[in-house]
C-alpha cells in the first residue's frame, strides 16, 4: 500500500501524496515549528539580555508555548460591536493561509526516488511562493478595516505601506539570483548550487562553493533587510510596536484570533528564511547527513539571525523606514541587477 | 551613509552575542537559589526568650505606642508566683497593617522584639490569618536561632503556620 502510494503515477496516488505532504507541513508548521520558534525566541532573547527565559514548564521549559497557547484558547473571544463580522473573522485566516501555502513549494529535502519533500515540483515555485505571501497584505488591510476602529485602520495602512514598499526590494534582490540560475524552480536552483565549481573539484568543499550568497552577497543583504520589514520584526516592527503601543491592525482581536496573527508572523519568518536558504545557501545540500537535516539546520541558523537582530537593534522611525526602503534599498537593488547583468555578459558567455 | 552607520549595527550584534555566551546570568531562580539579604533586613518579627526559656517581654506596650500603623496589640499581666513581675498575656501583630518600619524594635526597653529576615511565610488566603499571636512570633525566634546554629529546620515553617491557624480558629 505504502509502496503503491509512493511510486504510482496515477492521479489518486498523486493526490494522496500531495495531501499527506500538506498535512505534514501543517502539523510541522502549526504544532511543532511555531511553538518551537516562540520558545527559541524567548530563550535566545533572554540569554542575550543576561536572563534565563522560560525554564519551568516541562523539561527546560519546552512546554511553555503550549501552555501559553492553551491560555489563549481559554481567553474570552471578544467581537466588538460594529465590526464587519464576516471580514473580521476571515482576516486572520487570510493572513495565515498564504504563509502556510508558500511552504507548498519549499523543498525541505530530498526524498526517495530523487523526489523532494514538497507538494508540487512546479517550475514557477519561487513565483508561487512570492505570490502567495503577497496576499497577506490583504489580511492586514481587512483586519484593520473590519475592526471598525480608526486606530486599527491607521495601523493597517501603516503596515500595508511598509510591506508594499519593501516587497519591491525583496523581489529585486531575488531577481539577481534568478538571472544567474535562469529558472524559477526552487529545486532546480538548489541543484545548480550543488554543481562542482569546476570538473574534479568534488569533495567536502563542493557542497558550499557554489552557493549563490558568494555570487550575490549584496542581493542577500537586501533580501534579509527586506525580509525583516516584510515579517514586521525589529528593526521594522512599526506595525505592532509591542514595546510601547497597544498594537496595530490587530488591536481589536483577542483570544485565538489574536494568536492566529501571531502564528502567521512566525510562519512568515520561517517562510522567508526557507526561501533564503534555498536561494542563497544551497538548500538541502551538505555532506554526509540527510538533506532535510541540512535544510533545517540552515533554516534555524537564519531564524536565529532574525532573533539576534531583534534583541540588538532599535526601531526605525516611520520616515526613516520609507527613506531607507525607497532611497537606499531600491537603488542598490537596481544597481546590483545592473552589475549582475554585466557580470553574466562578461563571464558566462 | 558613512561607514559608522554600517558598522554601528554590526558592533551591536557583537555586544549581544558576547552577552549571550557570557555566564552567569543575572536571573536568580527564586525558590532554589536566594539572594543574600542585608544584615539589617526588616522581615517578620520575633519575640525573644532568655536562655532558660522565659520570655523577655514585660508587656509594657511601648511598641504598640510607637507603632505608626497601630498593628500591635499587647495585654500585660502580673503574676508574682512565676518569678517575674510583669509579662505579656497576649501579644498580637496584625501583618495586614504592619509597614515593617522597625519602630517597635527601637522602642522596646528590654530588647524583647526584633526582626528576622523571613518574609515568605506572609502569604494568606484569609485576612484573619494575617494576625500572628505570641506563640507564632516566639517560634520565629526559635527558628532563627536554629538556622543560625546551622541546623535549618524547614518543618518549623509549617508548624508555626498550623499553630497560628489553630489559635485563630479558637
Amino acid at each position: 500500500m505504502i509502496h503503491y502510494l509512493m511510486t504510482d503515477n496515477g492521479i489518486w496516488a498523486f493526490l494522496a501524496r500531495v495531501m499527506a505532504k500538506i498535512i505534514i507541513v501543517l502539523i510541522f508548521m502549526l504544532l511543532l515549528c511555531v511553538p518551537m520558534l516562540i520558545y527559541m525566541e524567548r530563550r535566545v532573547m533572554a540569554s542575550m539580555q543576561a536572563r534565563i527565559g522560560p525554564n519551568r514548564v516541562g523539561p527546560f521549559g519546552l512546554l511553555q508555548p503550549y501552555a501559553d497557547g492553551l491560555k489563549l484558547f481559554m481567553k474570552e473571544d471578544i467581537t466588538p460591536t460594529g465590526v464587519d463580522k464576516i471580514v473580521y473573522y476571515a482576516a486572520p485566516m487570510v493572513l495565515l493561509i498564504p504563509a502556510v501555502t508558500a511552504f507548498a513549494v519549499i523543498p525541505f529535502g530530498t526524498g526517495p526516488h530523487h523526489g523532494t519533500a514538497i507538494a508540487p515540483n512546479t517550475n514557477i515555485g519561487l513565483l508561487f511562493a512570492f505570490a502567495a505571501m503577497s496576499v497577506s497584505v490583504y489580511g492586514i488591510v481587512l483586519a484593520g478595516w473590519a475592526s471598525n476602529n480608526k486606530y486599527s485602520l491607521l495601523g493597517a495602512l501603516r503596515s500595508s505601506a511598509q510591506m508594499i514598499s519593501y516587497e519591491l526590494a525583496l523581489s529585486l534582490s531575488v531577481i539577481g539570483v534568478l538571472m544567474l540560475s535562469g529558472t524559477l524552480n526552487l529545486v532546480e536552483i538548489i541543484h545548480q548550487q550543488q554543481l562542482p565549481l569546476f570538473l574534479g573539484s568534488e569533495g567536502l568543499l563542493s557542497h558550499f562553493k557554489n552557493w549563490f550568497i558568494f555570487k550575490q552577497p549584496v542581493a542577500f543583504v537586501i533580501y534579509m533587510i527586506a525580509a525583516f520589514a516584510e515579517t514586521a520584526r525589529i528593526p521594522f516592527d512599526l506595525p505592532e510596536a509591542e514595546g510601547e503601543l497597544v498594537a496595530g491592525y490587530h488591536t481589536e482581536y483577542s483570544s485565538m484570533k489574536f494568536a492566529t496573527f501571531f502564528m502567521a508572523e512566525y510562519a512568515f519568518v520561517v517562510a522567508h528564511s526557507a526561501i533564503a536558504v534555498s536561494l542563497f545557501f544551497g538548500g538541502w545540500s551538505g555532506p554526509l547527513l540527510p538533506g532535510a537535516f541540512w535544510f533545517l539546520g540552515k533554516l534555524f541558523a537564519i531564524i536565529f539571525f532574525f532573533m539576534w537582530v531583534r534583541s540588538t537593534l532599535p526601531r526605525f522611525r516611520y520616515d526613516q523606514l520609507m527613506n531607507f526602503g525607497w532611497k537606499i534599498l531600491l537603488p542598490v537593488g537596481l544597481l546590483n541587477l545592473f552589475l549582475t547583468g554585466i557580470g553574466i555578459v562578461l563571464f558566462q558567455r | 551613509m558613512s561607514l559608522e552607520t554600517i558598522m554601528g549595527p554590526i558592533k551591536g550584534l557583537g555586544v549581544t552575542l558576547r552577552t549571550m555566551l557570557a555566564e552567569p546570568k543575572v536571573t536568580v531562580s527564586y525558590p532554589e537559589e536566594r539572594l543574600e539579604l542585608t544584615p539589617r533586613y526588616r522581615g517578620m518579627h520575633e519575640l525573644r526568650l532568655y536562655e532558660d526559656g522565659s520570655e523577655v517581654c514585660v508587656g509594657c506596650s511601648l511598641c504598640a505606642a510607637a507603632c505608626p500603623a497601630d498593628c500591635i496589640f499587647v495585654e500585660g499581666a502580673e503574676e508574682e508566683n512565676e518569678g517575674r513581675e510583669r509579662y505579656a498575656k497576649q501579644y498580637m501583630i496584625n501583618y495586614s497593617r504592619c509597614i515593617f518600619c522597625g519602630y517597635c524594635v527601637e522602642a522596646c526597653p528590654v530588647d524583647a522584639i526584633g526582626m528576622t529576615k523571613v518574609m515568605q511565610d506572609l502569604t494568606m488566603s484569609n485576612r484573619w490569618n494575617a494576625v500572628w499571636d505570641k506563640d507564632a512570633l516566639v517560634a520565629n525566634f526559635k527558628r532563627r536561632l536554629a538556622e543560625e546554629q546551622g541546623t535549618p529546620n524547614p518543618s518549623l515553617v509549617s508548624q508555626t503556620a498550623s499553630k497560628r491557624h489553630g489559635a485563630i480558629s479558637q
